[in-house]
């Protein structure tokens, strides 16, 4: 009887103990939500701030995420002030030490990657440019895979009950993730050097890694719309420079690249860029098993 | 390794001395080769074991050589990647410069108050060309403990400090304290600026309540709730200087403002945000202008309690959470205010007799409510349409037992409302053309059209706007 009872409330501890421990993440963005998942799996509770249909150069700092943020222990963001226009005022409204800049439990994805596209002059009249460089890096899987050691470093930091389960997940998923690249990388063969028009730069690490070659952008600056008139310009530029497709993410509008795609005679591809973006794209590997076949599609 | 070799040299010395030091009367031959035995057996017995640790030391350094590396790698790609600005600039605040200009076609009318309240004051309602308060924001982290946070406004001849505070970034559990002048928590849009306001003016809720928005110079305790939905109560406690107050020169507190937001999203389209605020405090000889029935200017001032009741709520709408090509945003607000006291008036000018001729003073009381609503729609990328509509109910104000409007015309018993209508052009975050035409109806007899153009432009960094 004696043993029962022990082991029944040994069973309860546990399972008291198991509900408590683990971390509230806050993710920014669907692909940095993902990999908390994919590093942390039943020992973190994951929410998502952003969905793959959202601008996430413009989100509303709305009450439910100043709510979330209070009860986060990490939040994992792309930084590189692609989130300076509402995560600033969720950190202040939150109140929530844990996660304010400098503290282990605020970790910013672009700090562990070498970022492209620094600009050469800062100036607003260039667009909306990022001084650190282009923050969108979650297209080339190389990054995730460099920002899986440092999450999972920082995951074992914070929550060092469950350290050698992060490490060991982050082993896991890192030979998962290193074949499945030469995987994508064989497929994506066929696509080195291919010109490509993107509506917004938000693909230069994808292209650097599958050597894609942009020929233009749609929009005249970054984050600003085109007109009618300076898509006809691009239009007849792509004439003399000629393109293979037109890249754009999910959450952007597809009327430039539509407009210009029935008249330029090449397909307007949409890729999922992040997780959520697309049927398929339901996980990091799902991302990008669709974005190269959205690609390879393109090309036929 | 230099310690090494030093130690098996003191080794080899003490092992000689020992062997020298013993008895060397009683030497035999066989004793002295045997003890030579000895000590080469343990010469290299020591020996072996000296360079096996060696041996040992150089792998541990090897290892330690080839993480040194790799850190030293991570850390140049960190630093490749975070480009260090030079430590000055840095350590800035963020500072930010926001114009604000105007162009505004109104009727010619001398003293612009709201029929039925006692004037709030702050009116810059010039006609013609003309620039606003031009707003100095500067904002950095103090340390690891305070934020701070300065707003000032550049008026001619003049500097406003409209807030100054400081406020702890987390003093867990969800609290946070904010100190110094601050724009009080009440409402919706008090803690807006007004290069934040959906229209080129204030709205009449705004205006009767405040003049533009309350000002506490005191303490602010806030407490976010751990769950799901926002949920935020607040209290404030303040040197209750601004209207509907005055300075009292007192120790302790001039007003108490307390209240509660909530929050949250309906799918992932909605969001909405609602509250309930309040706010004592009380005047001492607050004074103000008006004029009689026959239109004779009179002055007065009112000293006694104050009571404001504030009701909020907003809501938004983007297909998807997506802002960027269409949304829609709700918001309204609904006040209550009693006031009750003693009044004084008389004369504005002694040689024009009014009907406060010869200084009244008696009881004053009053229970006035307001609202607002407004809609704005964007309607494709960078456009925007609002509609808002204002309106006051002056309730009852009583004076010396009867209605006051009796003796003094300007608060007389008189509903003020307006229609505006505003469309605005937003090519970034950081500027902003509108053009906005009311039907202002806020002074007992006026039926006035009033056009505006205004423009708004932000220099430096501009912070996050709040939900």
């Amino acid at each position: 009887m004696d043993r029962i009872k022990f082991l029944l409330v040994a069973c309860l501890l546990l399972l008291g103990g198991h509900a408590q421990a683990g971390l509230n993440i806050f993710a920014c963005e669907p692909e940095w939500g993902a990999l908390a998942k994919e590093l942390g799996g039943e020992d973190v509770r994951v929410y998502v701030a952003t969905t793959a249909r959202q601008d996430p150069h413009r989100i509303e700092a709305r009450p439910s995420l100043i709510a979330k943020m209070r009860q986060a222990d990490l939040i994992v963001c792309t930084g590189a002030e692609l989130e300076i226009g509402w995560l600033p005022v969720l950190l202040s409204e939150s109140g929530n030490a844990k996660v304010q800049p400098g503290q282990p439990g605020h970790f910013e994805a672009a700090r562990y990657v070498a970022l492209l596209d620094k600009p050469a002059k800062l100036d607003r009249s260039e667009g909306d440019v990022h001084a650190a460089g282009n923050p969108h890096i979650q297209t080339d899987p190389r990054n995730i895979a460099q920002v899986a050691s440092a999450l999972a470093r920082t995951m074992a930091q914070i929550d060092s009950v469950n350290a050698m389960k992060y490490r060991q997940r982050e082993q896991d998923f890192q030979s998962r993730w290193s074949q499945a690249i030469r995987n994508w990388e064989a497929k994506a063969a066929l696509l080195r050097g291919v010109p490509v028009a993107v509506q917004h730069r938000g693909f230069p690490y994808l292209q650097d890694w599958l050597g894609l070659k942009e020929v233009v952008a749609l929009e005249p600056k970054p984050g600003v719309d085109p007109s009618a008139a300076y898509l006809a310009q691009v239009l007849s530029g792509l004439k003399s420079q000629p393109a293979k497709m037109i890249l754009r993410a999910t959450y952007q509008s597809d009327r430039p690249s539509r407009w210009l795609a029935e008249r330029a005679g090449i397909p307007a591809v949409e890729l999922p860029y992040t997780v959520g973006g697309s049927v398929r794209a339901n996980d990091l590997f799902g991302l990008f098993d669709d974005t190269i076949e959205r690609l390879l599609n393109g090309l036929k | 390794m230099q310690m090494f070799k030093l130690g098996r040299l003191a080794l080899l010395a003490t092992a000689i001395t020992i062997a020298l030091s013993t008895p060397a009367h009683a030497v035999t031959d066989a004793e002295w080769s045997a003890l030579k035995d000895e000590i080469q057996k343990m010469k290299s017995s020591y020996e072996s074991r000296i360079s096996e640790l060696e041996a040992r030391v150089k792998s541990a350094e090897s290892k330690a050589g080839a993480a040194e590396d790799k850190a030293v790698k991570a850390e140049t790609r960190a630093a490749q990647a975070e480009q260090p600005k030079s430590s000055v600039s840095r350590f800035n605040p963020d500072i930010s410069l926001i114009m604000q200009g105007k162009y505004a076609h109104m009727d010619d009318v001398d003293e612009r108050h709201l029929t039925g309240f006692l004037p709030a004051g702050h009116d810059h309602g010039k006609r013609g060309f003309s620039v606003d308060h031009t707003e100095l924001t500067l904002s950095a982290n103090v340390d690891q403990i305070f934020r701070g946070y300065a707003n000032f406004a550049l008026v001619d001849e003049e500097i406003e400090v409209e807030e100054v505070w400081f406020q702890t970034l987390g003093l867990g559990k969800g609290f946070s304290l904010k100190g110094g002048r601050f724009l009080s928590a009440l409402g919706y849009q008090n803690e807006q600026h007004p290069h934040a306001w959906d229209f080129a003016d204030n709205n009449l809720v705004y205006k009767a309540l405040f003049g533009e928005g309350y000002g506490q110079d005191g303490l602010q305790l806030k407490w976010l709730a751990p769950t799901d939905m926002f949920i935020e109560p607040f209290v404030e406690i303040g040197r209750g200087a601004a209207f509907p107050g005055t300075d009292r020169n007192r120790n302790g507190a001039g007003a108490v403002a307390a209240g509660v937001h909530m929050g949250g999203d309906v799918g992932t389209s909605n969001s909405w945000r609602a509250g309930v605020s309040h706010l004592r405090t009380k005047a001492s000889e607050r004074e103000f202008e008006g004029h009689d029935p026959a239109d004779v200017e009179v002055v007065g001032d009112f000293t006694g309690k104050s009571k404001t009741w504030l009701a909020d709520f907003v809501w938004k709408w983007a297909p998807n959470g997506n802002t960027r090509t269409n949304n829609f945003k709700f918001a309204a607000e609904y006040f209550r205010r009693d006031e009750s006291g003693t009044l004084n008036c008389d004369d504005a000018d002694l040689a024009d007799p009014s009907a406060c001729t010869g200084a009244l003073s008696g009881a004053y009381k009053s229970d006035q409510s307001g609202m607002y609503a407004q809609a704005v729609y964007q309607f494709m990328p960078q456009w925007r349409a609002g509609y808002r509509y204002d309106k006051l109910w002056r309730g009852d104000a009583d004076f010396n037992g009867a209605d006051i409007g009796g003796t003094i015309a300007s608060l007389g018993n008189y509903d003020p409302s307006r229609h505006s209508i505003m469309l605005d052009w937003s090519p970034s975050e950081f500027s902003r053309m509108r053009l906005q035409y009311s039907k202002d109806k806020s002074m007992d007899g006026q039926n006035e059209n009033q056009w505006f153009v205004q423009y708004i432009h932000s220099l430096g960094a501009h912070g996050a706007h709040k939900f």
